[in-house]
This record gives structure tokens, sequence and C-alpha cells, in this order.
């Protein structure tokens, strides 16, 4: 940022400087509460403020207790475990339905193509607590909560919207002359499929696929009502602990999950340079 | 090698098939493979994920309790005209008599104690304890033994409220969900004044919602507008801000405000360390409404952010620069030229946030203490605590039916297909 | 339609279903956690897993028949064996939530008395077995009042004399009982009051006049752990938690009995559960003389049965004798109301939903 222009007068010159305190305020409430959390968890002692020895960067005022109470702590390791087999399980489901509706969906002819998306989008957009409410009293009656199965189908049915989004987007600008010559060059349509569709299309796959993982991974409503002790994740271990006393474990837990947050969003905006990239080179 | 006769031309394909035929035929068949993509998906949220939801709605109406466990009892009282007297005849004090010993048998008295209990309250225990003694008689005449049992049938509120929930289906759980209710002769009225409580929430939501809207709107837009008139490196710099938080767990932003605001929290011992407000006069900043309003500004932010910068991405500087040098000073240019065209981009922000917030469970739930809590959370107390089920089914169905009439205004205005992510 | 369509599913979602069932030789316990659930762990769980060879889980959770009713309707009941108060147990035995329990087969008395006489009177239900008498009290910090603490009921109300923030539980139960016996009405007279619309508007307006000064909470751990932090000066919570903050961690805390209401924690089986034999053994067990005088080393809650409380001892740690932290101890119990399972069981629902609409109002 090079400062306001040579000319500027007085009043705008402190216009310039106001505005973009403004801005530096609004950018601070966003990222001080998790600039705040990571220091914290290193925290010898079991309060939740800055002590003096923190302040003045004392080592012993600093450690790793809070972590080593995870790694012993089995009900975290195992919400941990149960994190991840519901998180890629309802993202494999979730990837391999959304990917083929986006394909019919990408085509214009579709007959009730605004209907038909306006459904597969409002799992996205019905309120959380609805649906954990109607899916509870129907998976109930199938004897599917507190069960995995009704996790991984519930958190599959949250999770499609995004792919569907994600990849409906990157076929926007998908020339469909490709396929009609590789289908013309005697290619059968699933070769077609993943030899010319499939390249093109796998950014916007892969960040679906990061969309729908990280709204199973981060999900806990539907996790209240519809799993058992067995079926606890991450999140609900939280809720659990945030209800009723927290400890620094949960800041510890919160640490380490920014930083997995920040390897997602890192591998996202690869991702989203690639697509532009392929892009740039279907359009010439 | 065209067919001319009378100046109509047919075109064929090779295997002489008309044209037109044809390609009806081929984008027939391209409609159906698309519609097979689509397909699977469409199944599978209709199933796993409407058709629940459409039930749910539907337990808000229904009512079979009574018609189930003691269908003699249910379609008696049902055939008495309370209008033409005070109690019900003979008769029905014997069949209703009959099915509460069966009940008490089949074990399924209970469910029409606590039925009862909600449309009268206290009246558990008559049903209970009456089909208890029942039980220990062998004939009637069953007025007198229902006396008996308890005096309580002696009262003409007693039959109304069977009466009530004899029907299978009913109005009363929506009724209540907007804190009315019937009273013995029918007619709908308002709950007491101590038991009201829903229209105020929904109207707080509402508010709560609106508010949350406004603040994210007034935060995003300068940030966006910054954003977008910053070179490529700084704005892509600026962008992260944004997106960390919105790519870190809701559950771990809500910690991180628990630990900021708290009593002992950091920002209170920041005051006090310099002197802003005394050790005893920390400020109560979570577990009420402050809490929940200030959790969610950050949470839906980004949604704000987004849309509006995608927006004003698009908006070229020259405009302003043209109205300015045509005269305009730069706050009528920015507002009569530049607020203009980001108004679309408000507009899906806005929606969407709104949206989200009037549904939003977790936050309030964790850092609204008494007075910070929202409709969600009474629809979760009834679902979980109360477990009257069919209170909370109606609770969502109208909060249902509100955000899909936003919904459909979202996608009127914006168009889900513009929906962004990322 | 409809049945069509979900038999079709029933029978897809059962060939699909990922069955974690515990392996039969596992148990699952649920109580109420901290250290009530400690006390149970030493004097029942850790001897019966040597006895019979069984793994038992403990599980916690917070009172209330709604994660009860939810295993039961989805047919998948992961509890084995939960401890319940009385009023959840006579309304889950009314619903058919809760199995039935043959009270003829637990132990008599070391000396051979029945165990339908030697357990105390009302603490065999047709679901439930009682273990303990348990009871609601409220404590203060010592530290907090150097000028002399609260004595009575009334002075939990009275924010004036006692300034500073209280903990209570979220829920009517037993605050109504709490706010009568403060505004002067006798103990035995406290539940024909609350039968009267004005008197739960009575109760409700004394709670009014501390409800700005009121924190609530949930589980039993909370109250001392709130008092510890300096969060609140006084809270209602279970004597044996306050008694346990004292006795092995040194907390300054002073319980006041005046107006306690004591109730009882029964052991009951979930319609369903699928090791319901396994958990009948348990009970055997965990029921016996021995046993329950066993849990009162741990914990200040007084057995169910009479022939323990003899056997009452000193508490493990500390090493206090623990008869007269009972809530039934004479000097504790001068004041004091039995919970009315019967009373609330009726009231439960409407007085639940007006608490909530007073909480949020």
């Amino acid at each position: 940022m090079a400062g306001p222009p040579p000319y500027a007068t007085p009043l705008y010159r402190s216009w310039y400087y106001g505005f973009r305190f403004l801005c530096a305020l609004i950018f601070l409430f966003l990222i001080a509460p998790i600039l705040v959390i990571m220091p914290l968890s290193f925290n010898a002692e079991p309060y939740f403020t800055f002590t003096k020895g923190m302040l003045s960067l004392d080592p012993d005022a600093f450690s790793l207790r809070w972590y080593e109470d995870i790694i012993n702590n089995q009900q975290w390791l195992h919400s941990i475990k149960n994190s991840f087999i519901v998180g890629i399980a309802s993202t494999i489901l979730a990837t391999t339905l959304g990917t083929l509706a986006a394909l019919g969906l990408s085509r214009s002819y579709l007959p009730y193509r605004a209907a038909i998306m306006g459904v597969l989008i409002s799992p996205m957009i019905v309120p959380l607590i609805i649906t954990a409410a109607g899916m509870y009293f129907f998976y109930s009656e199938l004897r599917l909560t507190q069960t995995y199965t009704g996790l991984i189908l519930a958190h599959t049915a949250l999770g499609t919207p995004f792919v569907v989004i994600t990849v409906t987007a990157t076929l926007v600008g998908f020339d469909h002359s490709l396929t009609r010559a590789a289908q013309s060059l005697g290619a059968d349509p699933v070769r077609t499929f993943f030899k010319v569709q499939m390249p093109l299309i796998l950014p916007g796959v892969i960040s679906g696929a990061l969309f729908a993982f990280v709204t199973s991974f981060d999900e806990v409503v539907v996790v209240l009502f519809m799993a058992g002790f067995e079926q606890r994740t991450i999140p609900r271990q939280m809720w659990a602990g945030i209800r009723e006393q927290i400890s620094p474990t949960i800041l510890a837990v919160a640490t380490l999950l920014i930083i997995f947050s920040i390897c997602l969003m890192t591998a996202l905006e690869l991702l989203r340079r690639r697509n532009e990239r392929l892009r740039g080179l279907s359009a010439g | 090698m065209a067919e001319a006769t009378a100046g109509k031309i047919v075109l064929t394909t090779a295997d002489g098939v008309p044209l037109k035929r044809k390609l009806r035929q081929t984008q027939q068949l391209m409609k159906r493979r698309a519609f097979t993509l689509v397909l699977p998906l469409l199944a599978f949220i209709g199933i796993t994920f409407v058709w629940p939801i459409a039930l749910m709605v539907y337990r808000g109406i229904d009512n079979p309790v009574l018609s189930e466990f003691m269908p003699n009892a249910a379609e008696a009282v049902l055939d008495w005209d309370s209008s033409q007297s005070e109690l019900p005849p003979e008769e029905v004090f014997a069949i209703v008599a009959r099915d509460l010993v069966q009940a008490r048998k089949d074990k399924t008295v209970g469910k029409v104690a606590t039925r009862l209990n909600y449309e009268l309250p206290g009246s558990r225990s008559l049903i209970t304890s009456s089909a208890r003694k029942l039980s220990r008689v062998e004939d009637g005449p069953w007025m007198e033994a229902m006396l008996k049992a308890d005096s309580d049938w002696g009262k003409r509120e007693t039959w109304a409220a069977l009466q009530r929930i004899a029907p299978r289906y009913t109005g009363s759980f929506y009724l209540a969900a907007l804190d009315m209710t019937y009273d013995e002769n029918g007619a709908i009225v308002s709950q007491p004044e101590n038991r009201q409580i829903y229209v105020t929430l929904f109207v707080r939501t509402l508010w709560v919602s609106l508010f949350i809207t406004l603040a994210c709107a007034l935060l995003a837009y300068p940030i966006s507008y910054l954003m977008a008139t910053q070179p490529l490196r700084i704005s892509n710099l600026l962008m992260i801000l944004v997106l960390l938080p919105f790519w870190t767990s809701l559950l771990v932003r809500t910690t991180s405000w628990i630990v900021l605001l708290q009593t002992e929290g950091v920002l209170n011992d920041i005051m006090v360390a310099l002197g802003l407000i005394g050790d005893e006069n920390r400020i109560q900043m979570i577990y009420n409404m402050t809490g929940t309003i200030v959790a969610m500004v950050h949470i839906l932010l980004p949604f704000m952010v987004l849309p509006l910068f995608s927006v004003m991405k698009t908006i070229s500087p020259s405009y302003v620069r043209a109205a300015q040098s045509l005269g305009a000073t730069p706050a009528r240019a920015f507002w009569k030229v530049y607020f203009p065209q980001t108004v679309p981009g408000i507009g899906a922000g806005s929606i969407l946030v709104f949206i989200l917030a009037i549904g939003y469970y977790i936050t309030p739930a964790l850092v609204g203490g008494r007075t910070g809590q929202l409709i969600s959370n009474f629809i979760a107390f009834h679902m979980q605590k109360s477990l009257n089920w069919g209170l909370a089914a109606a609770l969502g169905g109208i909060l249902l039916f509100g955000v899909l009439a936003l919904y459909w205004l979202y996608n009127r205005l914006v168009g889900i297909d513009n929906m962004k992510l990322g | 339609m409809r049945v069509i369509l979900k038999s079709a599913l029933l029978a897809a979602a059962g060939s699909l279903a990922v069955s974690v069932a515990a392996q039969a030789q596992d148990l699952t316990v649920v109580s109420w956690g901290g250290a009530y659930t400690k006390s149970q762990i030493e004097a029942y769980h850790k001897p019966y897993a040597k006895k019979a060879g069984v793994t038992i889980n403990s599980e916690d959770y917070n009172g209330g028949l709604a994660e009860i009713k939810a295993q039961v309707e989805s047919g998948n009941v992961v509890w084995d064996l939960v401890d319940l108060e009385l009023s959840d147990v006579v309304l889950g035995c009314d619903e058919g939530l809760l199995e039935p329990i043959d009270a003829s087969v637990l132990p008599p008395a070391p000396d051979g008395t029945p165990a339908a006489k030697d357990f105390l009177p009302g603490t065999i239900h047709e679901c439930g077995i009682a273990t303990i008498i348990w009871s609601t009290v409220y404590a203060y910090d010592k530290t907090k009042f150097p000028g002399g603490g609260p004595k009575t009921m009334a002075d939990f109300f009275d924010t004036k004399q006692f300034p500073g923030k209280r903990a209570m539980r979220k829920g009517p139960k037993p605050n109504l009982e709490f706010a009568l016996v403060a505004d002067g009405v006798p103990a035995d007279q406290v539940y024909d009051v609350l039968s009267t619309p004005e008197g739960v508007d009575r109760a409700f307006a004394m709670l009014d006049r501390i409800k700005d000064d009121v924190l609530w909470w949930e589980a039993g751990a909370q109250p001392p752990q709130m008092l510890a932090d300096g969060e609140v000066v006084m809270a209602t919570a279970y004597n044996g938690r306050i008694f346990n903050a004292v006795a092995t961690e040194g907390k300054p805390f002073e319980i006041v009995w005046d107006g306690q209401v004591w109730d009882l924690d029964l052991w009951g089986i979930p319609k369903g559960a699928k090791n319901k034999k396994a958990a009948l053994e348990f009970i055997k067990f965990s029921t016996d003389t021995q046993r329950l005088a066993d849990q009162a080393a741990w914990i200040s809650y007084g057995p169910a049965r009479a022939s323990s409380i003899p056997l009452i001892g000193k508490h493990a740690e500390a090493g206090i004798p623990m008869g007269p932290h009972m809530p039934t101890a004479p000097a504790n119990f001068k004041n004091a109301i039995q919970n009315d399972f019967a009373w609330w069981a009726d009231h439960q629902d409407e007085l639940n939903e007006r608490f909530a609409a007073w909480l949020a109002q």
C-alpha cells in the first residue's frame, strides 16, 4: 500500500488513513479469536488468560501438557477416529453422487432443472436443527440412529450441495465439443468421462470433496441427535466439554483443528489456481 | 439430390429418417441421459433428507396416541355431543373405563397419560391411577366407579381435554407454537400470560437475525471495498484473513469467543490492566445476548464478504472517476454511482446471512446463556428435554416455512447457480 | 406407499447397518458423572468386574428420560443399566421404557432379613431398585462471608444481606420447593401450596427476586467447580459433590441443610437392553448390604438398606466419619422435604415449559 497520492487534500488524507484503520479493526475482529486461542493452548496453567510468565516469554510458563492430555485420553482419540471414519465415508458418497448429478445438471436441456437444483441445494439451507430433528425421527424408525451408517448417510446428505455447486461451477466453462470430439474419435462414454471430462473438472470435484469433508468434520447438531456415545466425533466431544467445564485440553484440540483447516485451505487455493489455468487452456 | 416436391424440402438422415424427428429423438435421449445422471442424488436426497423433514412437519399435526391405544374410547368421546350435556352418558364412561384397563395391560397407559398431560397439565396421575384402580373393578355402573377412582372425572374440563386428544389429527401443537390453545368449549384462545413464549421468541429471532445481517453488511462493506480496490497480491493476502475463520471449525471459534469475552477472559483482563475498568467491575459480555450476537456476526461475516467482494471486483473504477470529473464530490459519486452497483452483492449476502442466522442453534446454546436463546434452542429443548415432540415439530414447521420462503426469494433474486463458495 | 417404502428401507438399512453392539460380556452402566460415578466405580464396578469377569463401560448423563426414550423407540438400546431419579423411574415404568425388575431375587441382609423388609420403605419400585438417598442442598464459600455465612433457605434468596452470584440447577425441580421454603412455607406443606396456581406463582415470584444474580448449571459436577472458580458465592448442589470437594480437595465450602430436598437414585434397566441378564446380576451384586455401605465410604449419600447404615465408616481417602454428613443424619434432617415424585410426574411437563419461558424472559 503506497499511501495516499501526493496531491491529496488533508480531508482526503484523514479519510484515507481513517478508512484503513477501520478496516484493520474489522480484520482484527475476524482473526483475533484464532490468534488468541493458539498461544493459550500452550499455557502451563489451567487458565484461559495470558499469565505474566507467558507475556514475558518465560519458557516455564509454556507446556505441552494439554496436548499430552489428548494423546492420553481414550475418548478424544476415539472421537478423532470417528470424525475421520464418518468424514471420509460420507465424503466419498457425497462426491460420487454429487459429481454425477452435476454432470447431468450442466446440460441445459435437463427438464425442471431449476426445481431439481433447488431440492439438491436445500440441505445447505434448511436449519440444521430441523434437519437433525427430522432425520432423528425417520432414522430411528429405520433403526439407524446410534449407528455409523445413519450418521454417514446424514452427513452425506449435508455434504452433497457443496459438491454439486463446485462441480457445476467448473462445468460452466466446459466445452462440450470436447466430449463430442472424443466420441466421434471412437471413445465410449465411460472412457470419454475419465479421459476428457474428469481431468478438467477434477479441481472442482476435489474442492467439492473438501467442502463435504469439512461439513461432516465440523458438524455437531446432527451428531447430537443421531449419534450414540460410541459414535462421538470431535465436535461432539468439544460440545460436551464447553457445556460443562472448559478445560485447556479443548484449546489444544482447537489449535490442532486450526492447523488442519489451514492445510485444507491451502489445498483448496492451489486447486482454484490450477482450475483457472486449465480453464484458460480449454478456452484457448 | 434434394427431392423437391411442390417447393417443400424434407431433410433426412442417411438412413432416411426425417431430420426433425431424428433430432427430437436424440434430444429425448440426451434429456433422459442427463436425468439418469441426476437421479441417484435426487433419490438419495429425497429419501434421506426431504422425506424425513416432511414427516417431521406432519408430526406436528399427527395425534395418534388415543386413537391407537384407546380406539374405542377415542371414538366414543368424539361421538359425545358436549353441547348437549355437562358430562358424557354412562356408555361413554363404560367404554373409556374398559379402554383404560386394557391400556394398562398393554403398558401404553403412560403414553396416553403423557399426551393428556400436555393438554391438561396435572392430569397424568388421573389417567395412571384411575387405570390402576379400575382394573380392580369387576362391573359397572362405570360412571360411579370412575368418579370414585378420581373425582376429576366429574369435571367437564377433563372430558373436554379427552375430546381434544381423540381425533387422529390435531391443530393443538401448531396452536401451542403460536402461544394459543383450545379452551374447554373448543374455542381458540391465548395461552395464559406466564406460558406465552414462542411468539416472543420468533420475533426475537427475527430481530436478532436482522441485526446480525445488518452488522455483517456494515462490517463486510469496507473490507470488501478495500480488497476489491487493492492490487491482486495484497487482496489475496487480505482474503486469507477472511477465509481462515471461514474454514475454522464452528466450535473452535465459539470456544475462542468464550475465552476472549468471559469475565475472567482476555478482553476483560486487558481492560483491567489498562485501567479502563476496575477488577470488581468486569463486564459480562458472554452468556447473554451480547455473546450470541458477537459470536454469530463473527461466524457469518465471511458469508457476506465473499459475495460482496465478487461483485465489487467487477465494478470498473472509471465510473466513479467519470462522475468525479463531471463535478460530483467523492461522497456523492460513491453514493450515486458506486453504491447502486454493489446492491446485488449486498442482497445476495444479506439473504444468505439471514437464512443462516435464523436457524442457528450451536452458538446461542453455548454462549447465549439465559437471555441469548433463539427459537432453534427451544426446538432442541422440546426434542431432548421435555420430549414434547409434537410441539418441537410444530415449531420446526413454522421455522422451516419461513426459511423456505426466504430461500425461494434468494433463488428468484440471486439464483442458486450463482452461489459461490470459497 | 409409505409402508412399502419403509419396509424396503428397513430391509436395506438392516443389511447395511454397521453393528457396533458391545460384546456380550460388556456392561454399559450410565450415571451422573464426577464424584458420584467415582463412588460407584470404586464400590460396585471394580469388585464386580473382578468377580464376574466382565468389562464395565461407564457413561455420564444429566438425568431425565430423553436418551432412554430415544434408544427404546429407535430399538437400538445401548445402555444396560441407568442410575435414575425416582420420578423418572415412575414415568419410565408407566411409559414402558423400563424393564420390570423382580425384587424377590435381591439378596437378603446378613442376618437373614429378606430384602423386601431390609430396604427402606418406598425404595423398591416395580421398575427400579434404590441404592442411595441423596439430597439437593445449597452450599457457600466460607471465605466470601467472613462475618458469618447464610444459615437458612431464606438467606439464599436474600441478596441484600448476602450479596453475590448464586448457581442453581437449570430446571424447576427442586428450585420451586426451595423458593417456597424460603418464603416461609413449612416443609411439610410445600407440595400442598405448589398444587395451587397461586402457590406456583408465589414460587416463581420468589425466584424472580434473585433471577439476575443466578447462573444455571446442568451437570452435577458444575456447582462445586463454579464455587471453586469464584464465579458464584453460593450454589445449590447435590450434597455428596460438595462433601467431596471439602473432604478430598480441602475446599472452604459449607453446606446449609435447611430446606434440603431429598430423593432416591435407583437402578433401572432400559426396555430391550442387550445385556438385561448381566444388568440384573449387577443390580443384585451392588445392592447387597456391604456394597451399599462401601459406597458411603466414597460419597456422602445414605444407603437404601437399613442393614447397611450401621456399617457406614470413614471416608476411604480423607478418613472423615461419614455418618454426620449424610442427608439423613438427625442434625441435617430437621427441615427436610422428600421430593414428591407423583406430584412431579403430574406437573413437570407444564412446569418445565413454564420455567423455560420464565428463564428466557
